[in-house]
């Protein structure tokens, strides 16, 4: 009993004991820092990788002097295509901590409500039904769809009543029901299946300068609200009556997480397809650096889940010169062994 | 250890005294009214499943209010309408004379915490994190973490005996000194007034008595209002500054333990035939259930 008794009442200043707080947040900051450099060495390596490999000088006289002879690849090609993996990994990599945040399951993916089978449904309809074929064409219908099926998802997961076990289980039930009509229309039409065999892979390969600009907005909107929601979602993750005590507000939070989760994984899926191992992956990587704080969990999330979707880019580029594994493929294959290390070795630190 | 206990025992049962006849016209300057937080004509129900009716209570101001009664009488019900966790299906919550329903939630935060009876830990996470958890209410866009809420974070962690456990995953703690980290966790929320739902349920003897010892010097120390829900009478009658006896949605009695708690309240309460004596160790009511009759001796 005396072990466990409580000292007496504090003095007047307690002294704040831990090698803590201050030592945390500044190797939490350096860390950060680090990934930062990370991100910045794969930005540039995936401008100078591809079928032909420019040097760093070479890289930065394409980026800057319109009469040099890189200028063209760079600007036309390796840019956009860097641009948009950026782009992409950050919303996949954001959509997947908050999914992983709001279903209080650290094994959530960002797709979980439906958004890829979502826009998956609305670009096999778009080719089937209108005979839409470029990418520009469907980037649209993959976006709409992709906010259909999660905004359907959250009102069948029972709406303001919302619970993580309902959102999951209507989002399971969604998936199942719109991928059965993709692969339905697949096998019905063969221009679906031309492009949906491209599409469902996820390539950054099909990147223009147009398609950056139009995945932007919706990245950019959804950043804002994925990094406002890290406070609310701290609250939210000690159980409901905890977090209305603390003077959250569940419904709110629940709601603006699906619609950052909507911007982030609709707009990269739109891009490039569902590549939905990132989004899985990196935050559940990252915890265990950073642990379930989200103010941290976040940003580390944004910057290294471009650097693993860049990376593997780049590797696919490599690989098979001057053929390319789509990135979809590299990340889950590569992704998968460092997965299943990262699992056993938090279980064993568990244990 | 245990003779600073019964020290404050035997304080708590002086204040206690003091305070029913005296805090009235002492020991409240800064409000007049002797509650801040009470419910009136309350109609509480789950999903159609009517609990309560009619109910009206009020949580004297700077008092250790303890809600007991049978299982299913209301009383968790009661403790979550007046935390604003429960919407009355009529009647009002009122919080400093306002409903608490029309207040921003954040405000009555910083008014009112509350230790719910199921709380979630997140996966790996540390002490000190979550107690840090607990200044949410005083944290805003504009207002960011400040050596304040550390200072505020240590106080509350040394208030209940965690510090030692600060880098500490909480999965890896016992059930008491979760118990105690969550109880800081609320601390660190700065409220004149704590709610406790059933805070020494799965805890053993000692660990109970810890907790409650705990709540007795938050109240007497720091001048909190305190409002717990417990099963045990007997600890109920030991600690309550003000007890309220609840029976099928009913106030079947409210008042100080000494005056109250009688055989043929809980009788009528509980059904329980009994006897009350005197506490060797408190002076309060001890309520000692009658022997069972022997039928085959």
């Amino acid at each position: 009993m005396s072990a466990t008794a409580p000292p007496q009442a504090p003095e007047a200043a307690v002294p704040i004991p831990r090698r803590s707080a201050g030592a945390r947040r500044l190797s939490r900051g350096a860390g950060l820092a680090v990934a930062s450099a990370l991100l910045a060495v794969v930005l540039v390596l995936s401008i100078s990788f591809g079928a032909r490999s420019l040097s760093v000088g070479q890289v930065w006289d394409g980026l800057t002097d319109p009469a040099s002879p890189s200028y063209t690849v760079v600007h036309q090609m390796r840019l956009p295509r860097t641009l948009l993996g950026l782009l992409v990994g950050v919303g996949l990599g954001l959509a997947g901590a908050v999914m992983q945040a709001l279903t209080r399951n650290p094994l959530a993916d960002p797709g979980l409500l439906g958004v890829n089978a979502g826009a998956s449904a609305a670009v096999v309809s778009a080719t089937w039904l209108f005979g839409i074929g470029t990418f520009d064409g469907y980037i649209w219908f993959a976006l709409a769809g992709a906010a259909a099926a999660t905004t359907f998802g959250y009102l069948i997961g029972g709406g303001r009543s919302a619970t993580p076990v309902r959102l999951a289980l209507a989002g399971a039930a969604l998936n199942a029901a719109l991928f059965s009509y993709v692969s339905a229309a697949m096998l019905l039409d063969s221009a679906s299946l031309q492009a949906m065999r491209f599409w469902t892979v996820g390539s950054l390969a099909a990147a223009t300068p147009s398609t950056v600009v139009r995945v932007l907005p919706f990245i950019a909107a959804g950043v804002v609200v994925a990094l406002g929601l890290a406070r609310p979602l701290n609250a939210l993750a000690l159980g409901e009556d905890s977090a209305v005590a603390l003077g959250s507000r569940p419904t709110a939070i629940r709601a603006a997480a699906i619609v950052a989760v909507t911007l982030l994984c609709g707009a990269a899926t739109a891009a490039c397809g569902p590549i939905v191992f990132v989004g899985l992956m990196v935050p559940h990587v990252v915890r265990v650096v950073t642990g379930p704080d989200l103010r941290w969990l976040l940003p580390y999330c944004a910057v290294l889940a471009p650097v693993v979707l860049l990376g593997a880019d780049v590797l696919g580029r490599v690989l098979v010169r001057p053929a390319e594994i789509q990135v979809g493929v590299v990340t889950s294959v590569l992704g998968g062994p460092v997965f299943l290390y990262f699992l056993r070795r938090g279980k064993a630190v568990r244990a | 250890m245990s003779t600073d206990r019964k020290d404050q025992h035997s304080d708590l049962e002086e204040m206690g005294r003091d305070m029913s006849t005296t805090m009235t016209d002492t020991a409240m300057p800064e409000t007049t009214a002797p509650s801040r937080l009470g419910g009136t004509a309350l109609t509480l129900a789950y999903d159609g499943r009517t609990v309560a009716e009619d109910l009206s209570v009020a949580i004297p101001d700077r008092s250790f209010t303890v809600i007991v009664g049978p299982n299913a009488c209301g009383k968790s019900t009661l403790l979550r309408a007046l935390s604003r966790l429960l919407k009355p299906k009529a009647g009002t919550v009122v919080l400093d004379g306002t409903d608490i329903a029309t207040l921003p939630t954040k405000q009555v935060a910083r008014i009112v915490g509350l230790l719910p009876q199921t709380s979630i830990a997140p996966d790996g996470i540390t002490v000190a994190d979550l107690v840090s958890r607990g200044r949410h209410p005083h944290q805003g866009l504009l207002r960011q973490w400040s050596r304040q809420d550390e200072q505020i974070v240590a106080e509350s962690m040394a208030a209940t005996g965690v510090t030692d456990l600060a880098d500490r995953a909480v999965d890896e703690l016992s059930g008491g000194q979760r118990q105690r980290v969550w109880t800081a966790m609320v601390l660190a929320q700065q409220t004149p007034l704590l709610l406790l739902d059933e805070p020494t349920t799965y805890l053993d003897i000692a660990h109970q008595v810890d907790i409650l010892d705990l709540c007795a010097r938050l109240h007497e120390d720091e001048g909190r209002t305190l409002v717990a829900v417990l099963h045990d009478l007997n600890q109920a009658a030991r600690y309550a500054t003000h007890l309220i006896v609840l029976c099928d949605g009913r106030v079947a009695a409210c008042g100080r333990p000494e005056e109250i708690v009688t055989a043929e309240l809980v009788h009528q309460v509980f059904g329980l035939t009994c006897r009350v004596i005197e506490d060797p160790e408190s002076g309060t009511p001890l309520v000692v259930p009658g022997a069972r009759r022997r039928s085959g001796a």
